[in-house]
């Protein structure tokens, strides 16, 4: 039984072995690695468009069921009464955008208007290059720099935003790729802060290193998660918070706010080019998510070591703890309303950074204890020095956003 | 603490996430083409002319006396009155319209034509499926497609088709009564006519010419009272 | 020379041009950045994988979004009608004679004769240990130069604000 489980787990690599085989004995070396490549790539391509896609669908369901409404539920197979709840709405918004008119503005600079949706969505494709999705399931493995990779390229996406924002001639579109670089400027530093506090830890950059260091087992059963350490914890909702305004996600959905600057970076795109937009934030977020679960959800290792789990496939554990975060964040984005700017950054740099920053001490001093306080002292103790300035940090909060007088209204 | 409100908001838009699928009192999205819900009596869409006879054409309470086409705001009310007369639900002679037409687009639903028709002759519909592929010849009603039945306006508006069938019982009351003192008035001017030609007769002699000549008959009686 | 290195070096050289040639400040600005991407390509090639993609991090994340704001926020971006110079043959004469006098005391001094160093594994842990230990001094110096520097922004930008009041 197991052994057909361990086969299913490494099934895609078969698939990508059997297909290489295929391949005629005479084939030139670079021939090779460029199928090897396609044949790594072409999932990735195909899986992750498809949960944008899926994800669309049931975001806009789940909103709807929170606001008791339906949600989309039309949509099934063109000329029958097939209606699938509702899950062939992307594929009609797909063609849709494929075949809607693309307008450019007149005063727009056209170059840089076409550049900007493709220079963001190969850097955000980029990142998935290096997340283990499952037991040697790692596209590019860089031992030495994984992570660095990984937000290297993530900070490119920047100059897309302002390219899209400043090419457009547009006011709103400039002001939301303003607001976008000043918010994904100031959240980078809380994201690669609270990410470090693994690498501390662990001791590496490779993300394949960092998932293998969680597999650890507590207790007979309980795997060696970093989300289980209280630095861990905590880095963990850093990350996830940082996570979310990088990826515009409400509550941090301020370069794209609808009701104040129309669609943001992206109000001149139409048609594919919005859609290509849409998908590069969308898969943006999926990326953050895979990060977050590599370095703090412990990848894709299952989260009880018993038999029955660890006999599902390594990448369906990583995908489950996708879609879970990815309903965190549509959960997040149907409660929370927006921020305002001054909120935003204040919370950046007076909140985020100071936390990020204790909590690499804590860190520190977690793994310094390792050996001279047992379990059970170090861990209620490295938690409540994070608890404390927290409860402090928030307090000077609340005192400044809580009363508030609506004099006018 | 900072971050119980969030908790408290995601624990609130989860109670709402659950509720909409077992609560209907939180879900109450109609489905509209499949599922409907009956109209409101007060709802009012577009207005018809109201006939009370099996022909539409010829029980049309209209009259045309046009004052819906000039109280009309938006003016979307096109009348052609008719060169001859014929008998209204009381019997009296009045016009009729030989053209009726709204336009639908141009119409607000303002009700203002039915609160200006002394007849009342013209009312609001509660149907609102009234999209047409046809933009130009479409959207102008005529009035063979706004005559709708007394028996309609009952249905969609009862207790307003009430007050209505009232008022005009009232009128057919009053038109019979005054009919009918017309035909005793009438019947005791002829015979006081006939008295005096009588006395007169007597005085004067044989085979003069009367001097005043036979009043015509009055309007014809009571035809049809109303179907109601 | 491989064919990777040629596209990136052209890559490199080309968008460097574009650079300095186009009139428009922002293009200059995105060709400037590709300039830094091309760089961290032959850093990556020279097999300096955490430099590489700290130069991608640092340069095309961060220093780039800083030259477009400064253009953005100081100036029109609207390239101007009158040529930039009038004759470019004195400075193309210059930049000559300046590249041929470096390039003669390179070739002239004992550091291009010296064989390479045995190339060592070296880890982002060693060099992350040589910055603490060896070279904390510079480290430091540079921490300093660079909070004055922000120090010295944000007292220019406090002014700034007072005195619109």
């Amino acid at each position: 039984m197991a052994e057909l489980f361990a086969k299913l787990d490494a099934l895609p690599v078969t698939l990508k072995h059997l297909l290489m085989g295929l391949l005629p004995g005479a084939t030139p070396e670079w021939l090779v690695s460029v199928v090897s490549a396609v044949l790594t790539i072409t999932p990735i391509l195909a899986v992750f468009p498809l949960m944008f896609a899926l994800t669309t669908v049931i975001e806009r369901k789940g909103l709807g069921r929170i606001q008791n409404r339906i949600g989309p539920n039309r949509v099934g197979i063109p000329l029958t009464d097939i209606r699938l709840y509702g899950f062939g709405q992307f594929i009609a918004d797909g063609i849709k955008s494929l075949i809607k008119e693309d307008v450019v503005p007149r005063a727009a600079d056209k170059v840089v208007h076409f550049l900007a949706p493709i220079a963001l969505l190969i850097p955000v494709l980029l990142t998935y290059s290096v997340l283990p999705f499952g037991k040697s399931m790692v596209p590019l493995d860089l031992p030495q720099t994984g992570l660095l990779f990984f937000f290297a390229v993530g900070a490119s996406t920047e100059l897309s935003v302002f390219m899209a924002g400043w090419s457009s001639r547009n006011k709103y579109s400039l002001l939301g790729a303003m607001r976008a670089i000043a918010q994904m400027v100031s959240y980078e530093i809380p994201l690669i802060l609270s990410s470090l506090t693994v690498v501390m830890i662990t001791g590496t950059l490779s993300l394949t290193a960092i998932v293998q260091s969680q597999s650890g087992v507590h207790f007979g059963f309980l795997h060696n998660w970093h989300l289980f350490t209280p630095w861990g914890l905590v880095g963990f909702f850093l990350f996830l918070t940082a996570a979310a305004a990088e990826a515009n996600r409400t509550p941090f959905d301020l370069p794209e706010a609808e009701s104040e600057i129309i669609a943001g970076y992206f109000t001149e795109y139409s048609g594919f080019k919005f859609a290509i937009f849409f998908l590069a934030e969308y898969l943006g977020l999926f990326a953050m998510c895979g990060l977050g679960i590599t370095l703090f959800l412990g990848g894709w290792l299952p989260p009880l070591n018993i038999a029955p789990l660890t006999w599902i496939p390594s990448w369906c554990w990583f995908l489950g703890k996708l879609s879970a975060l990815i309903v965190l964040f549509i959960w997040l984005r149907g409660t929370l309303p927006r921020l305002r700017t001054d909120q935003l950054m204040a919370f950046a740099w007076k909140f985020l950074l100071p936390m990020t920053l204790i909590n690499l001490v804590v860190a520190a001093l977690w793994y310094l204890l390792r050996d001279s306080l047992p379990l059970y002292a170090r861990w209620p103790l490295c938690f409540a020095m994070l608890a404390v300035p927290y409860w402090l940090l928030g307090r000077g909060f609340e005192a400044k956003f809580t009363k508030r007088e609506y004099r006018y209204a | 603490m900072l971050g119980t409100g969030i908790l408290k908001g995601m624990l609130e838009t989860a109670k709402n996430f659950a509720g909409s699928y077992h609560d209907p009192a939180r879900l109450t999205t109609v489905e509209y083409p499949e599922q409907r819900i009956a109209s409101k009596e007060n709802a009012r869409q577009f207005p018809f002319l109201v006939h009370d006879t099996e022909d539409p054409m010829k029980g049309l309470r209209c009259v045309a006396c046009q004052i819906c086409e000039k109280e009309c705001p938006p003016q979307c009310i096109y009348i052609v009155k008719s060169k001859d007369k014929r008998a209204d639900y009381k019997g009296q002679m009045q016009l009729y319209p030989v053209t009726f037409d709204i336009d639908l687009s141009v119409c607000m639903s303002c009700q203002i034509c039915v609160e200006v028709c002394p007849f009342e002759s013209i009312k609001m519909d509660t149907e609102f499926e009234l999209s047409n592929t046809d933009r130009f010849g479409g959207l102008l009603v005529n009035k063979h497609q706004l005559a709708k039945s007394n028996d309609h306006y009952r249905k969609i508006h009862p207790s307003e088709a009430a007050a209505s069938d009232a008022a005009l019982a009232v009128e057919v009351a009053k038109a019979q009564a005054k009919a009918k003192a017309d035909v005793e008035a009438k019947a005791k001017a002829a015979a006081e006519a006939k008295a005096k030609a009588d006395a007169a007769a007597a005085a004067t002699p044989v085979g003069a010419v009367p001097s005043a000549p036979q009043p015509s008959s009055p309007a014809t009686g009571p035809a049809a009272a109303p179907a109601a | 020379m491989t064919l990777p290195f040629a596209i990136i070096a052209g890559l490199t050289v080309g968008s460097a041009i574009a650079a300095m040639s186009l009139r428009n400040l922002v293009h200059c600005a995105l060709s400037l950045v590709l300039t830094f991407a091309g760089l961290a390509g032959l850093y990556l090639q020279l097999n300096a994988e955490f430099v590489g993609f700290t130069q991608i991090l640092v340069y095309v994340g961060a220093v780039s979004i800083l030259i477009v704001f400064a253009i953005l926020l100081t100036r029109s971006t609207e390239p101007k009608d009158e040529p930039a110079t009038v004759t470019p043959w004195i400075g193309i004469a210059v930049a000559i004679s300046a590249f041929l006098t470096m390039a003669l005391a390179v070739l002239a001094s004992p550091v291009g004769k010296r064989a390479a160093s045995p190339m060592g594994e070296v880890s982002v842990k060693t060099l992350g240990q040589k910055l603490m230990t060896d070279y904390v001094l510079p480290l430091e110096v540079m921490a300093l130069l660079l909070t004055a520097a922000m120090l010295g922004a944000v007292i220019i930008a406090m002014k700034d604000k007072e005195g619109s009041r």
